[in-house]
């Protein structure tokens, strides 16, 4: 058990933001998934100052003299993974008092010493949207996080320029809201309740546009209206849990009326609606579990959905909602889409850059592109092979995860202590344990 | 540890009803694989199966094996053994997850052997049917974990209208949960693990008793008939095992200190800590169906790995395993990815199918009929376009006793 404590805190102490790479590292020999642009037979990455500076093919990519060198020969690289709604760091949301409460974050709930984050880096995830649940109408503010070494949430949060907090707005419709008042008993009332309050927040809009930046003329400050002004104005994403055919209907009915992006979540039925999803560019990121029920709205739950959504043409990924399902076997997810009917295609990019645009951080992440950031895994095999481990995780060009390393192959397999969040940071600890 | 195969006047009859084919004719087929994992010596390339009367009647490469004229053929390019879940609560628990359909768990009272799963379970449920899509033949179900003695489990084939159908055995083992997930609140009982085990040593003293009073006084002095005790003295005569759902190491080893008490025949279940034990469950001669691979890792299973089972396989300790037991969503999990993410994770192919076939059917004590494809056994069989275990294969066809019960590609 020492021992064990001992190789965990050399494993966090080679990881710390310190230690971040200055110098190019190349990795040869990999068969290359850039998911943007064909697969590379055997291929070359370049990165450097936690970007990507370069992939593709060994005689077309110039390795940097001094670089870092990783052979990977007979290794797959894809891009990190992305997790569109997961649970980890136990976040909280609005509480038992009403079933509208747009004003509580998660930024204020999350645990960053928890192990889930241990285990969904083993699971090559690199970003993730952490959500409140669905037992409120609107239970509150996402975030998206990084899971780059850290140990306050302000570590891992991606910004905006301005320096705010990136995240969506988590809604839910169907049962899971629904219970004694004040929260609604029926699904009427449900987008009743909804609709007057995107109301309320319309007005306070309009009269934060007739202000024209004029201090007296502003309205009061409203927490729990700001950010579905910023849903309405596009810079929050509605994160919208619905599983049943109407529901969805209903979600993308108030998404016109009140014009905020959504995407839609779980969408269990979603086969039956996937025409009017398609219409209205809503794009999905769907839960595949092993079998349907559980509860009523998930009985006609299938494995085709993401296939017949793709078929549509609507943008389709996957999310773990860990723990409904574990980060460590994501990738078994796009794996069982391939099986009934999703297209490989499809399915790389439903983990990794349509995730990425479901959080406005297209541009950032996603895929191996030049200038992006260096969030990119290790795998031993294909990526859809129930036999293939993930080896490394790469954050920001940070070796995250190593499971050559047993203090990290603890969290990827599980064992004694694996359920014990992470040991505190140890930076400035001597090896006694004495603070410095 | 042997576990006995008597089962009963009942169930002799319901297995001498199941052996008769339900319509003339419709038990026979023949298969063809491009590799057929029989379990009983090494894999079959370009094999055939020919099934009559719903048995294995020859089982061969085709070079050696002649397809009678006439006989419908099936085709594919990987068959097993049916697969085999070693425990699991479908058919008792049901997909819609509402009381109405939830009749895994009895939480009247916290010891209640007498419960019998034959009472509740459901053969039409629509879980079964799924299962059953991916390859699962048989499954061992009944009252799940969650009470001190929950009560009776059963071995059903994943066929059949009724439960008279699809019964195998109909009392199998005594469910029986140590740990946290059976200990009440509130001032009830048992509120620990000391309670725990002193209701239980108190059950099984209690049977005994009970047992010597019935076998030696005269008719009219002879203690009243207890359902309850009855079915744990089919456990002190060593007929049925107690399956123990026990995952921490201490009740694991609280588990293993009841065996040696009573010298009852047992099978550990769960056992998310049993690598801690690895020694102690050896020396027990206890065999292990352990918790699915994915399973969720809190609370009393927070330390489970997914290595446990290759672990414990490579100790020389008997396993199957499950599909286990699910409150929520997904509503049941189902064996045949649970085994491959085992097979993954140090378990290896070979070892992991054998714990969803023949290592399962040795547990469960049918391996007379079914776990093989061996010829007088079961004509149960699982039919694959590819590896069984990767994610992209697909499971094309099961034929349970000669009957094709699926050919949708699942």
């Amino acid at each position: 058990m020492i021992r064990l404590l001992t190789s965990t805190l050399l494993a966090l102490a080679a990881t710390c933001p310190a230690a971040a790479q200055d110098l190019p590292h190349a990795f040869v020999g990999a068969h290359v998934i850039p998911v943007e642009g064909p697969e590379i037979e055997s291929g070359v990455l370049i990165v450097q100052g936690g970007r990507i500076v370069a992939v593709g093919s060994a005689n077309a990519v110039d390795v940097p003299e001094g670089a870092v060198l990783h052979d990977v020969t007979g290794r797959v690289i894809m891009p990190g993974l992305i997790c569109t709604h997961s649970h980890i760091g136990r976040p909280s949301g609005g509480d038992g008092s009403s079933p509208i409460q747009p004003e509580a974050r998660v930024l204020d709930s999350v645990n960053v010493r928890s192990q889930g984050f241990k285990r969904a880096l083993a699971g090559g995830l690199t970003t993730l949207n952490i959500m409140s649940g669905s037992g409120h109408l609107i239970s509150g503010q996402t975030i998206y996080v990084k899971l780059r070494d850290g140990h306050t949430v302000e570590e891992l949060v991606y910004r905006w320029e301005d320096g705010a907090a990136m995240g969506g707005l988590k809604m839910a419709n169907g049962t899971n809201s629904q219970r004694e008042a004040p929260f609604p008993g029926t699904r009427g009332k449900s987008a009743s309740l909804v609709r007057e309050k995107y109301i309320k927040a319309q007005e306070y809009m309009r009269k934060f546009e007739a202000a024209a930046g004029d201090p007296s003329k502003l309205p009061e400050r409203d927490l729990s209206l700001e950010p579905l002004v910023e849903a309405m104005q596009g810079r929050r994403i509605v994160h919208h849990h619905t599983h049943r055919h109407d529901d969805v209907v209903t979600v993308l009915r108030l998404s016109k009326e009140f014009g905020f992006r959504v995407v839609l979540h779980h969408v269990s039925e979603g086969w039956k609606v996937a025409k009017e999803i398609a219409e209205a560019n809503a794009p999905c990121s769907l839960i595949l579990v092993d079998s349907p029920g559980g509860k009523l709205e998930a009985v006609d739950l299938i494995h085709e959905t993401a296939a017949v959504l793709e078929k549509e043409g609507a943008v389709v990924a996957f999310h773990t909602d860990d723990w409904i399902t574990d980060s460590r076997v994501f990738l078994r997810m796009p794996a069982l889409g391939i099986r009934a009917g999703l297209s490989r295609e499809t399915a790389l990019r439903s983990v990794t850059i349509n995730g990425a645009i479901m959080l406005d951080l297209d541009e950032r992440i996603g895929s191996l592109t030049p200038g992006k950031d260096a969030d990119f895994i290790v795998l031993s095999g294909d990526p859809f092979s129930v036999y293939t481990h993930v080896e490394q995780t790469w954050v920001e060009g940070v070796l995250r995860f190593n499971r050559a390393d047993p203090a990290d192959r603890l969290y990827a397999t599980g064992g004694y202590g694996a359920g014990d969040d992470t040991k505190p940071y140890l930076c400035c600890q001597d090896e006694e344990g004495a603070v410095q | 540890m042997t576990i006995s195969r008597a089962h009963g006047v009942f169930c002799a009859f319901i297995a001498a009803a199941m052996a008769v084919p339900a319509l003339p004719g419709a038990a026979q087929v023949a298969v063809r694989g491009g590799t057929i994992h029989t379990m009983n010596g090494a894999p079959i390339a370009n094999g055939v199966i020919i099934i009559r009367d719903g048995k294995i009647a020859a089982v061969g490469p085709a070079t050696q094996v002649q397809i009678p004229d006439g006989m419908r053929v099936i085709e594919a390019e990987v068959v097993t053994a049916g697969l085999i879940d070693a425990h699991s609560v479908v058919g008792l628990a049901g997909q819609f997850n509402e009381d109405h359909d939830q009749d895994q768990l009895e939480s009247s009272s916290p010891v209640q052997p007498e419960l019998r799963a034959v009472d509740a379970y459901n053969a039409r449920e629509r879980l079964v049917e799924w299962i059953r899509g991916f390859g699962v033949t048989t499954i061992h179900t009944g009252h799940g974990p969650g009470e001190l003695v929950s009560g009776q489990t059963m071995i059903v084939k994943t066929t059949g209208n009724t439960v008279e159908d699809a019964t195998i055995v109909p009392l199998a083992m005594i469910a029986a949960t140590l740990g946290e997930s059976a200990q009440k609140e509130d001032g009830k009982s048992p509120g620990n693990r000391s309670k725990m085990m002193a209701m239980l040593r108190d059950e099984l003293i209690k049977a005994r008793e009970y047992r010597d009073k019935r076998q030696s006084a005269e008719a009219d002095k002879q203690p009243p008939r207890d359902l309850g005790l009855d079915a744990m003295v089919r456990v002190l005569e060593g007929e049925i095992p107690l399956l123990v759902t026990a995952h921490r190491a201490q009740d694991i080893a609280n588990a293993l200190r009841l065996q040696a008490e009573f010298d009852v025949p047992m099978v550990l279940d769960g056992a998310a800590e049993a690598y801690l034990l690895i020694e102690e469950i050896k020396a027990a001669g206890v065999p292990v169906i352990v918790h699915p691979a994915m399973t969720r890792a809190y609370e009393e299973t927070r330390n489970l790995s997914m290595e446990t089972a290759g672990l414990l396989r490579n100790a020389g300790i008997p396993i199957a395993l499950q599909s286990g037991y699910e409150s929520y969503v997904p509503k049941t999990r189902v064996v045949l990815f649970e085994a491959a993410v085992a097979a993954a994770n140090g378990l290896g192919f070979d070892d992991a199918l054998a714990a969803i076939t023949i290592d399962a059917a040795n547990i469960l004590g049918i391996d007379e009929r079914v776990g093989s494809i061996e010829i007088g056994k079961d004509g149960d069989l699982a039919l694959y376009d590819g590896d069984p275990f990767e994610y992209t294969s697909h499971c094309t066809g099961v034929i349970i006793e000669g009957e094709v019960v699926s050919e949708t590609a699942r």
